[in-house]
């Protein structure tokens, strides 16, 4: 038989080495995967700076001692107030001092957002937020917005700078940070050379300072005309001058870039000032490479401040690493004494200093939260950093208040001068990248290999588990042998060929049930007086309950034929194992940190997990060995555990609190980060995993996947629909059907003088308008439905052909051919 | 031939007699005229307006004749080809402070003008004829003038307003550029219609870099032709051009504030342009310099004056008012000329007037002003103050919001608004471009922080809606506001559209411009009466005087559009060929395959075993004769797959795949 067998197609043959050595691929790629992640700082590049239109430092800085001496006295003047009863004295004050430069003001008052969960919150949008019921006038945040417009321009554009301060009890720090914008400010409202307005805001972080800047930035783009008396009744009872100054928000244009200051207080160990970026915005997204290497650049070359990123200081002293970078470093050595232009080597500690960096971007992009104010700003597609100041030693804030101001002054001034020359918004260099140190980088064609290697043994393992399942089960095969030659239409297909659909099925409802979990603690969380310990309990309960209920409902999915578990539990797995693939590949593109660490973590899952009643039947060591490997794994791929081990790691184990995981994911939603979805399904997945690994043949091995797809589906819909991520091409990424006409009706039609000639015309060529917007739209989905159909359809084909074709069949490729010409003629 | 010569000299003989009857017989009326004038107006905030303002006159080609000594022969030929009856051309660059220079005199409403370009033209064609003659009028100007005009023939670019902006029905057309860089190229050409440019007369002070260091200047040229009436009684071809500079007086003391308690810079104008006049233009009829003190300042100085003083108001206007205690002229008026018809103000502007014609080389014209107290003041206002801004973010949608804030109490109690329960009636007109698709039935009317549900605030309104790629959308609105209204505001929805690749302009990243929105004020006028009569006959106070309505523009929006990536057509082009070529090659595979026909043949090829030179051999024969054959299957004794060769082109492909991954994202 075998020799009768005809040979297959190269690729076909390819593909069926890979199946069927699929244990030694998985085990190699993974390896590879592991290893070029942690090769990813030998890789890393130098930035440059993208865009010839920045030229930054090109100017002689115009920022003069008597600037800087006016900062000083602004400064003092604020440390000068005793009491800050209402916080209104620092607004005033600056307000004061922005009108003497001729500046335009105003004041923008805000409430605490209590940002609820919203289960439904990917779907819908931005919404305003809610507004506490006992508020009262003092719990306002008062913002201080500051414009200068350009002289000459045409106030398309604007340049944000933000300056943080607790208006209640201001620090020297942030009276600093408030002081270099206040002399930049008037030294800018003189220059002649702005293109772009200057908006300062000094942004009252009574609340937070992100909630302060993203209240803003929401009044900004969502200007609610409404809400204006809601905010006067207070101007009027608490502070009558002010409502001369509440005359309505100022707008000044689409914004090109922002620039967070922040003064910290405390010092650094270098014998240089230096200055700290933060750059990680919601989802992972971050601004454009280019704004962090003009900070870079001016920064190091033009005022002698030592630049840092976000490091996790814990992994600088880890052994590992150390040997780890000795041994790249040896092999650099000699790579570079075979020939001197493979210089691909780094020194020991410029590598650990590297991993490190590069671990804390990871996790700060994988987290999705932002890293500090600038955050909001990227909601909203602007570039925007913060730039932290923390001089050299601590006490040197009073002593060195002059030579700080001019530095970061002048520092500031030169950023701004450099966006102020783009014509273009920052469209250059990369967003996608990682950071490894202020002038080094990772790109995405880079890092993608890393993350390509680790996902890639999962289709393989997958089609061999199916390959496996098939072959296992002799009735099955005889069936199609028997009726192949027959070539008669009988249901015998359906249990061989189609019996994933009952594995499928399974995964789809444990998927309803992991969306159920996903949507509780919203409802937990309306418990009132509950302790986070309190609520986890509750949130745990309930989904063991729901798991419950769901599962007596479902009851055994599996037909009762005459298939053994074992079957079962392969088919069941490699299903998921191809769910998980493909649900990491859809969080790669959205959020690549999120879907490598979670590659890291499940791909091991899902390659070694195997039902331990199995094991349990053969008493074997190697058996024993991969129980328990299945049990660590599961343990360490549950999220709290994760956290708590991380935490643990990274802080000390000694003020640990179980409520501490609710509080994690509680400020992880209230960010909208996709994480948190991603983490939910997780720990739902474990949570199987640990309830059933010792229960069930099969079920734990369910979750991997689908979870994944959700995630998919809700990051696709939040960053397309809401952010509108502005990768620009495709015309149906998200666009709603909008019609024209949708809510139109006759009598809202406005003009009653001109009864006749203009509205008829004018609804007409609406109608026209809208009537082509349905058949554009329309005809857009159908020529994309059947393109979509075959792809799946083919991809589906190749897994199952080629599983088939190992199991000693040969590709029937005559049915598909006839449903896809018949579809195709259709189309 | 000698009577043929003396018949033709005859004839010119009495054609130069009859001319010169003509003329003397029409002397005063029908004749060149040409005029300059100059206004200084301290502003607010520490600086300085100067409005340049020359008119030269032309009278009907019936009566005059074709041959002109002043009047500018390219404009002539313009209005006469193109049957142009009014015309309006501004350069601009800045925006004009509405809040601090004043929003409700003529001069703001006339001169400030929206960033960039704006033409609008009225013809005397027939109206299938408009559309060209705007085409090749906007291609002379064009040239003229070496600006990008002619990006305005599109019809995607300019639009026909029915009744919003000034009322002629049909044959108006109106177009903006907002991104127009204006600089001296394009003042050169405005200076060459002049008849002395810039050598001598008024004009000899547009020192170049001294004017584009300015806040705010605008040059504007406004032409108004009844050649074509033949009902009326005509007056010619009459060209305005002015000038308007804001421009900040440089003071000693650089880095004093602008706070209320310091004195505002003292001004000369060689201080402010660099140059001083030397004598008139001598074919000018008359060449004055203005200097206009506006009513509340008047009504601030009075003020003072009696608290310094104690004595009368009407010092100001007094002989040798010069010298008084708050500030000092350095040159003493000719004349002074104070506003009437200001019913509701006691106090109204006063303008000094000084003659350039008294002044010479030897004793140029040099006027400075000098403030000895310091003095603060507020400029008059719009009665309300529009502006525009965006609202949404993100690549797909949004909303323009045009909102409408009073600006203070005093103005409410203007014309037309003395009484509660009156309305304030506001014209609103609005171009978009077809790419920003705005959806009118989503307009929302608010007033005073309430949504309006129904539209009873709206009086008219006319809109077209865009069509892509053929015409912009067009608003026009007459709004109906009560008389105490603090806030209004209008909202509209758009989508944002994509454009074809080839219509991005080279800097597609920048974003895309909504022009201006024109706000008119329809019931209050700006303007300023005199009390002399005769001085009408000056066209710079004519311009003050004409009536016209209170007109604001509103900021331009920046609208960010999607923007394909423009550097990574290498990538793209690789990416989608690849994906086309797996998809369209699978999918060929899988159409015309046989699969029982392939595995006979391969079994009956498998049959016959050949040796490796023979199966080489006709491998090499199918090669040259195309015809295809199957190398029969070398019968491997293992199990698996392994073949070495494969592995080794497997590889092979992927790492040059990996490449090409690699370098196609390092691109970037």
């Amino acid at each position: 038989m075998e020799e009768d067998k005809p040979k297959p197609r190269p690729i076909i043959r390819l593909g069926l080495f890979l199946i069927s050595h699929s244990l030694l691929v998985s085990v190699v790629c993974c390896t590879a995967g592991v290893l070029s992640l942690l090769l990813l700082p030998v890789l890393g590049k130098n930035t440059y700076i993208s865009e010839n239109a920045l030229m930054p430092g090109s100017a002689r800085p115009m920022l003069t001692n008597d600037d800087v001496s006016e900062g000083e006295r602004f400064v003092n003047q604020i440390l000068s107030f005793d009491t800050m009863s209402t916080g209104m004295e620092i607004p005033k004050m600056i307000t004061d001092h922005i009108m003497d430069l001729g500046g335009e003001v105003n004041h923008h008052k805000f409430l605490p957002q209590f940002n609820k969960f919203h289960p439904l919150h990917f779907f819908l949008g931005p919404d305003a937020g809610t507004v506490p019921e006992n508020y009262s006038c003092l719990s306002y945040g008062v913002n201080t917005v500051g414009i200068i417009r350009a002289p000459r321009g045409d106030g398309k554009e604007a340049i944000v700078l933000v300056t943080p301060y607790n208006s209640l009890k201001i620090t020297r720090a942030e009276a600093l940070s408030l002081g270099i914008a206040y002399a930049l400010f008037s030294l800018l409202s003189r220059v002649t050379w702005l293109s772009k307005d200057i908006v300062w805001l000094a942004a009252d972080s009574r609340h937070g300072e992100y909630t302060a800047v993203a209240s803003w930035l929401r009044d900004y783009h969502t200007a609610s005309f409404g809400d204006l008396k809601h905010s006067e009744i207070c101007a009027a009872s608490n502070l009558p001058e002010m409502k001369k100054m509440h005359n309505g928000f100022r707008h000044a244009g689409t914004m090109a870039a922002a620039l967070v200051i922040k003064v910290s207080n405390r010092s650094t160990e270098f014998e240089k000032d230096a200055l700290t970026i933060y750059a990680e915005a919601s989802n992972g997204q971050m601004p454009n490479l280019d704004l962090i290497n003009i900070v870079n650049y001016l920064a190091v070359h033009g005022q002698g401040y030592r630049v840092k990123v976000e490091k996790i200081w814990s992994l600088l002293n880890a052994w590992w690493l150390k040997s780890l970078g000795q041994l790249i470093e040896m092999l650099g050595k000699l790579a570079g004494s075979l020939n001197p232009q493979w210089n691909f080597g780094i020194p020991v500690s410029e590598y650990v200093e590297c991993t490190a960096t590069l671990a804390s971007s990871l996790y700060n992009q994988a987290l999705g939260v932002p890293t500090g104010p600038h955050g909001a700003f990227r909601d909203y597609q602007v570039d925007a950093i913060t730039m932290e100041i923390s001089p050299k030693f601590s006490s040197s804030l009073n002593n060195r208040q002059h030579e700080i101001l001019l530095h970061v002054g002048r520092l500031v001034e030169g950023v701004v001068r450099s966006v102020n020359n783009l014509l273009e918004k920052f469209h250059q260099s990369f967003f996608l990248y990682l950071l490894t140190s202020p002038s080094r980088f990772v790109s995405v064609g880079v890092y993608m290999i890393a993350f390509a290697l680790l996902v890639a043994p999962l289709p393989l393992v997958a089609a061999s588990l199916f390959s496996d399942a098939t072959k296992s089960n002799p009735d099955a095969e005889e069936d199609k042998f028997a009726c192949k030659p027959a070539s008669t239409v009988q249901p015998a297909p359906t249990s061989t060929s189609w019996k994933w659909l009952y594995a499928a099925k399974q995964v789809l409802i444990v998927h309803l049930w992991s969306a159920i979990v996903t949507l509780l603690p919203y409802f937990v969380d309306q418990i009132p007086d509950s302790s986070p310990t309190t609520k986890l309990s509750i949130w745990i309960v309930l989904s063991i309950i729901t798991l419950l209920f769901l599962d007596l409902f479902s009851g055994s999915s599996f037909p009762s034929t005459c298939r053994s578990r074992d079957t079962e539990w392969t088919l069941l797995k490699s299903v998921t194992v191809a769910a998980a693939f493909i649900g990491l590949c859809l969080m790669s593109v959205i959020n690549f940190a999120t879907a490598e660490i979670g590659a890291l973590l499940l791909v091991p899952m899902c390659l070694t997990t195997v039902p331990l009643r199995l094991d349990n039947k053969v008493n074997t060591l190697r058996a024993l060995i991969r129980g328990a490997c299945n049990l660590i794994f599961i343990f360490v791929g549950f999220p709290p555990t994760v956290f708590f081990v991380l935490k643990g790691a990274l802080e000390g184990f000694d003020n640990m609190r179980f409520g501490d995981f609710w509080n994690w994911a509680e400020s992880l939603w209230s960010w909208n980060s996709a994480t948190y979805i991603y983490m939910y399904e997780n720990i739902r997945l474990n949570c199987r995993r640990q309830v059933f690994a010792w229960m069930s043949s099969w079920w734990y091995e369910l979750f991997l996947g689908v979870l994944t797809i959700v995630i998919g589906l809700h990051g696709w819909v939040k960053i397309m629909v809401m952010n509108g991520v502005d990768d620009g091409g495709c015309p149906l990424d998200g666009r709603r059907l909008r019609l024209g006409c949708g809510d139109f009706s006759w009598e809202q039609v406005p003009s009653r003088t001109e009864l006749d000639r203009p509205e008829r015309s004018w609804t007409v060529t609406e109608l026209r308008t809208c009537m082509k917007r349905i058949s554009l739209y329309s005809h857009r989905a159908q020529m994309i439905a059947p393109h979509m159909f075959f792809l799946a359809w083919y991809l589906l084909r190749f897994l199952m052909g080629a599983s088939n074709a190992n199991g000693r069949e040969v590709i029937d490729s005559r049915v598909p051919s006839k449903a896809t010409l018949a579809i195709y003629c259709r189309y | 031939m000698g009577i043929r010569e003396s018949i033709f000299l005859l004839f010119l003989i009495l054609i130069s007699t009859y001319e010169s009857f003509a003329k003397e017989g029409l002397a005063e009326e029908l004749n060149e005229e040409f005029t300059e004038g100059l206004l200084l107006r301290p502003l607010p905030d520490r600086k300085v307006l100067a409005h340049f303002h020359f008119q030269s006159s032309v009278p009907p080609t019936r009566t005059y004749g074709r041959h002109h000594h002043l009047f500018p022969k390219s404009i002539y030929q313009l209005v006469n080809k193109f049957r142009v009856r009014e015309m309006e051309l501004s350069f601009t660059q800045g925006r004009w402070n509405y809040e601090s220079w004043g929003g409700y005199d003529p001069i703001s409403s006339n001169n400030a003008k929206p960033p960039g370009v704006e033409l609008w033209a009225d013809f005397d064609v027939p109206l299938d004829q408009v559309d060209a003659s705007w085409k090749n009028l906007t291609h002379a100007l064009s040239g003229l003038f070496c600006a990008s005009i002619n990006f305005l023939e599109h019809s995607t670019s300019y639009s026909a307003p029915q009744w919003s902006f000034h009322s002629f029905a049909g044959k108006l057309r109106y177009g903006t550029l907002p991104r127009e860089a204006v600089c001296t190229e394009n003042l050169t050409p405005w200076l060459k219609l002049l008849p002395c440019r810039d050598k001598a007369g008024l004009s000899a002070l547009m020192d170049r870099p001294s004017i584009y260091r300015g806040y705010y200047h605008s040059q504007r040229l406004h032409l108004t032709s009844d050649e074509f009436d033949a009902v009326k009684s005509n007056s010619g071809i009459m060209l305005e051009q002015t000038l308007t500079v804001v421009l900040q007086p440089s003071t000693l003391e650089a880095r004093a504030m602008v706070s209320v308690k310091t004195l505002q810079p003292s001004w000369s104008l060689s201080s402010l342009f660099g140059r001083k006049v030397h004598g008139r233009c001598s074919v000018s009829k008359s060449s004055n310099v203005y200097v206009q003190f506006e009513q509340n300042l008047v009504s601030e100085l009075k003020e003072m004056w009696k608290e310094s003083e104690g004595s009368e108001s009407g010092i100001l206007i007094h002989d040798d008012f010069w010298t008084n205690p708050i500030f000092e002229m350095s040159a003493s008026p000719h004349r002074v000329v104070k506003e009437v018809g200001n019913l509701q103000q006691e106090d109204s502007s006063i303008l000094y007037e000084f003659l350039v014609e008294d002044y010479n080389d030897s004793e140029p014209f040099d006027l400075g002003l000098r403030w000895k107290l310091p003095v603060a003041w507020l400029c008059q206002q719009a009665p309300l103050r529009a502006s525009r801004f965006l609202m949404g973010s993100g690549n797909e949608r949004g909303a323009i919001a045009i909102s409408l804030k009073s600006s203070g109490i005093n103005n409410t109690q203007r014309v037309g608004c003395s009484e509660k329960g009156s309305l304030l009636s506001i014209d609103i007109f609005q171009v978009v471009p077809w790419y920003v698709k705005v959806y009118y039935h989503t307009l929302k009317v608010f007033i005073d922080g309430e949504l309006q549900s129904t539209m009873e605030n709206i009086e008219n309104m006319h809109v077209s809606p865009s069509e892509d790629k053929v015409s912009p959308g067009v608003m026009e609105m007459i709004l109906r506001l009560p008389c105490g209204v603090k806030t209004a505001a209008l909202t509209l929805e758009f989508d944002k559209g994509f454009l074809h690749i080839d219509e991005y302009p080279p800097d597609a990243n920048q974003g895309f411009d909504i022009p201006s929105a024109v706000v008119s004020f329809t019931d209050f006028q700006a303007s300023i009466g005199f009390e002399d009569n005769f001085l009408n006959k000056l066209p710079i106070l004519n311009e003050l005087q004409e009536r016209k309505h209170v007109i604001c523009y509103t900021e331009v929006l920046l609208v960010p559009l999607t923007t394909p990536d423009f550097s990574m057509p290498y990538n793209v082009i690789t990416i989608t060929c690849t994906v086309f070529a797996l998809y369209f090659g699978s999918l060929l595979n899988a159409l015309r395959r046989r699969v029982g026909e392939e595995e006979r043949l391969l079994k009956s090829k498998a049959a016959k075993k050949k040796g490796p030179l023979t199966s080489l051999l006709s491998k090499l024969f199918a090669k040259l004769t195309g015809r295809p054959v199957n190398p029969p299957e070398t019968p491997s004794a293992s199990p698996s797959f392994i073949d070495y060769k494969l592995i080794v082109k497997v590889i092979l492909v992927a790492g040059m795949a990996v490449k090409l991954f690699r370098s196609s994202f390092q691109l970037n």
